[in-house]
């Protein structure tokens, strides 16, 4: 641990820190007691990164609901305490928040919310700061890491000093930017244990009322706050044809792109400071909101009824990041200029290039179940979110749905019971992951079991949150950090949420022919059955390497079926053309393996029928170190 | 210290040490004092998907990303991707590529054509570029992981501060994470160093 900069720097000293590690840093300094969060992208490295610091509690939650009522537990115990998630996390999260809005905090109470902009990693592109203006909470939005550092600190004061949660809005472009920031002390903070006050922390609707002018007289005192924020920063222009409004990332590509224009810079932006924006707007031509991603700050100007006009996004996109490169183009638009973008012109073009989408990885067990899948005639299947979301790209085709977490049980009973006349003879299958089935599918398979539906489920269980890098959770008997813990137990646990135990079966995704029958058989019976496959995730420590496989080149026949495995480490060596006796000209690839790339998981043998995929042979090994 | 800011864009495919080699040269512009801004888009990224890390440098940095056109530096861990994202180097700009192909499934099922000579397209485009297979050099040299600091080495004498400093942020984490590596990583630096002088000349 000596050598982790995060943890054990003193205060004053710079480090190069992304906006998460900046985070988890200003977290711990706060002198939080207790972090929790589930992990998604952008978000994850922040609990993470919090996990080694010394004296405070931190978890992987079974979902972000959970992790925020851990936090607000943790607050009404008087502890400063903390909660992560990604935009739609907070969808989850969102029933306890906005009761608790009403009750307030005792320990401060900071919530993180990292929008994907620009969906790297997402379902939907969600605007979080609506989530003030809807819950009645202070929005600080940093734009870049020392901010993060500096406005998470800060967010706990604000948190105690209005009885408050307060929320952080990050994005993509702050949680994985990485930037200098000067690190400070931790603040030594005790907690005075929960103090019985059912008048406000039992929440029926005579206390629930009661609180609510309490919230409403808050929303004054959070405009007051706003106005003397330090956060909300006037930079003074000599060309003031334009006056910029803008907050969080975009900040920094306006500030890039017009150096000379007046600027105000919304770091604590919700509630809005009107007053400064009011007199801002009177020492300009005209007021430019630029923010990710949708009109919050521009339409509260408008309904403010300013001196000047507010533009915003009438000339700036509504979805996506924003960069220098779009909004130079649309500024010197709005004045009438040709765009001085001169690197446009000159950009080297080159010829479209092939896609390169993300892939399962090599002797992922995934690959077993797809290949099986795109193999089943007659099933609809309704996915769900993690890495096996991949199985509704190339070369399987294999799953049909994807809305939310968890989603694949009630979308596949939803299948099942709306079915039309075309579906009269489709077999319902749902694939979910063991992570996303603790998090949120649990409660969709009791409802499959109690209201009959006719679903056969595929539990992929790999023991890992794989798509954010293998991250621990109740199925992988491990906690956060690392250590050992109850493992759940899957068979046991859709038994107990209504299967019956002669529709449970555990496969070894590897395994293709017994994969192939159990699916063909549940498929065929009109009862919630459940498959749980049981290999584990290439990509944690425990995943063991086999020696890899080759392609002896004389038995190829070129007929390509082990590219339906869709195994990156099978590799394409010639095509050709081959006329069947029939008279049908078909087309014919013959493949190799990558040694480096193969772990010998013995999956893509099972298909080829002329055996010619065997053990490289030991000689070879040795060869090559790849450490 | 002047207001030009150097624009370094790494990329490759996740798992080649894009994100490390950016993290690398950034720490060797903060060595030296200057304001360094790091940003990749990572998540699925992971999955075998593009990579392309942006580092910013100079007196003061404000927006991380770099716009195409104005790349000083691609540095690219694979042919085709090198290829992909010669639109953002700038004129005159400066490009060294691993040229090491990786051909992703949606190739091998014969859905798009990976191109046959990247490296001669980019050429084409009218960029000066210097390839080499770097995988190669770094198997020779007993560790495929290398690739990492032999593509730093073939880039350290263009950058604009010395290609010691680079070397010494370099040897500096192994000496804190993995001493027994140390002198291979000097060797591998030096050895790409070399490789890229003779093709220059």
């Amino acid at each position: 641990m000596s050598e982790n900069k995060l943890v054990n720097s003193p205060g004053g000293t710079p480090l190069l820190l992304s906006g998460n590690e900046a985070t988890a840093r200003a977290v711990w300094e706060a002198g939080a007691r207790v972090a929790a969060a589930y992990p998604g992208t952008p978000s994850t490295e922040i609990l993470e990164n919090l996990a080694p610091f010394p004296d405070i509690y931190t978890e992987w939650s079974v979902n972000e609901k959970v992790s925020l009522e851990v936090a607000i537990g943790a607050s009404l115990a008087g502890s400063r305490s903390y909660c992560a998630m990604k935009h739609v996390g907070m969808n989850v999260a969102s029933d306890a928040l906005m009761t608790q809005t009403l009750a307030g905090v005792v320990g401060g109470l900071v919530i993180s919310i990292a929008d994907d902009v620009g969906f790297s990693s997402s379902q939907n592109e969600q605007d979080s700061r609506y989530w003030g203006r809807f819950a009645h909470l202070p929005i600080l939005e940093p734009a870049d890491s020392q901010e993060t550092y500096e406005m998470t600190r800060a967010a706990f004061e604000i948190s105690e000093a209005y009885d408050t949660p307060v929320i952080v809005r990050m994005t993509t472009r702050i949680c994985h930017v990485k930037a200098m920031v000067t690190v400070g002390e931790r603040i030594n903070k005790t907690a005075p244990g929960f103090i019985r006050d059912p008048a406000r922390w039992v929440m029926v609707p005579g206390a629930a009322k009661r609180q609510l002018p309490k919230m409403l007289e808050r929303d004054g005192k959070l405009k007051l706050e706003s106005e003397k924020s330090p956060f909300n920063i006037l930079e003074e222009g000599s060309d003031k044809r334009i006056g910029f409004v803008t907050s969080g990332p975009a900040y920094m590509h306006v500030r890039e792109s017009y150096p000379d224009m007046p600027l105000l810079k919304l770091g604590f932006s919700h509630p809005l400071p009107m007053d400064i924006i009011r007199n801002f707007a009177n020492t300009v031509e005209r007021i430019v909101v630029v923010e990710e991603t949708e009109p919050l700050v521009e339409n509260e100007l408008n309904g403010a009824k300013l001196s000047v006009e507010v533009h915003g996004k009438d000339i700036l996109p509504a979805t996506d990041e924003l960069s220098p490169a779009i909004i130079k183009p649309a500024i010197d638009g709005l004045l009438g200029i040709e765009t001085a973008v001169v690197e446009a012109a000159e950009t080297i073009p080159i010829e479209p290039l092939f896609p390169r989408p993300p892939t399962m990885c090599s002797a992922c067990p995934h690959l077993g179940v797809f290949y099986t899948l795109s193999r089943v005639r007659n099933i609809h299947i309704s996915g769900d979110i993690g890495c096996y979301t991949l199985g509704a790209g190339q070369p399987w085709e294999a799953l049909d749905t994807t809305i939310s977490m968890g989603a694949s049980m009630g979308i596949a009973l939803g299948l099942d019971k709306g079915r039309g006349e075309s579906d009269s003879k489709k077999a319902i299958v749902a694939v979910i992951g063991d992570s996303t089935f603790l998090h949120m599918g649990m409660q969709g398979l009791l409802d499959i079991t109690y209201n009959k539906g006719n679903v056969t489920i595929l539990l992929l269980d790999n023991r890992a949150v794989g798509m954010t890098g293998g991250q621990e959770n109740p199925g992988s008997g491990r906690d956060l950090q690392g250590e050992e813990t109850p493992r759940v137990d899957f068979v046991k646990l859709v038994e107990a949420l209504g299967v019956a135990p002669e529709r449970v079966h555990t496969i070894d995704p590897y395994q293709l022919p017994d994969l192939f029958k159990t699916i063909r058989k549940e498929v065929k019976i009109p009862e919630p059955s459940v498959i749980i496959t049981d290999q584990p995730c290439v990509l944690i420590d425990h995943y063991i390497h086999k020696p890899a496989y080759t392609v002896v080149d004389d038995k190829c026949t070129g007929c390509g079926n082990c590219l339906d495995v869709g195994c990156p480490a099978i590799l394409v060596t010639r095509r050709g053309k081959e006329t069947k006796p029939n008279g049908k000209e078909v087309d014919l690839a013959f493949v190799r393996i990558e040694t480096a790339a193969c772990t010998g998981c013995d999956l893509c043998p099972k298909t080829c029928a002329p055996e010619a995929i065997i053990p490289l042979p030991t000689q070879a090994k040795g060869c090559a170190s790849h450490g | 210290m002047d207001d030009k800011i150097t624009n370094i864009l790494v990329v490759g495919i996740g798992g080649l040490g894009v994100m490390t080699a950016a993290e690398i040269l950034a720490e060797a512009a903060i060595s030296l004092g200057f304001d360094v801004k790091k940003t990749e888009v990572a998540g699925m990224a992971q999955r075998g998907g593009v990579v392309s890390s942006h580092v910013r440098f100079g007196k003061k940095v404000l927006s991380p990303v770099i716009t195409k056109g104005t790349a000083d530096f691609l540095i690219g861990f694979e042919a085709a991707e090198s290829l992909r994202w010669t639109p953002y180097l700038r004129p005159e700009g400066v490009a060294l590529v691993n040229d090491m192909k990786i051909v992703p499934p949606i190739v091998s099922v014969g859905l798009y054509d990976y191109p046959d000579n990247p490296v001669e397209e980019i050429k084409k485009s009218g960029q000066s570029v210097t390839a080499f297979d770097a995988g190669a050099i770094a198997t020779e040299l007993g560790n495929a992981k290398l690739v990492n600091t032999v593509m730093l080495g073939a880039v350290s004498e263009k950058l604009p501060f010395s290609a010691e400093v680079l070397k010494a942020c370099i040897l500096d984490r192994f000496r804190a994470k993995k001493p027994k590596l140390v002198t291979l990583n000097d060797t591998a630096f030096e050895t790409g160093r070399r490789i890229a002088a003779e093709k220059a000349s």
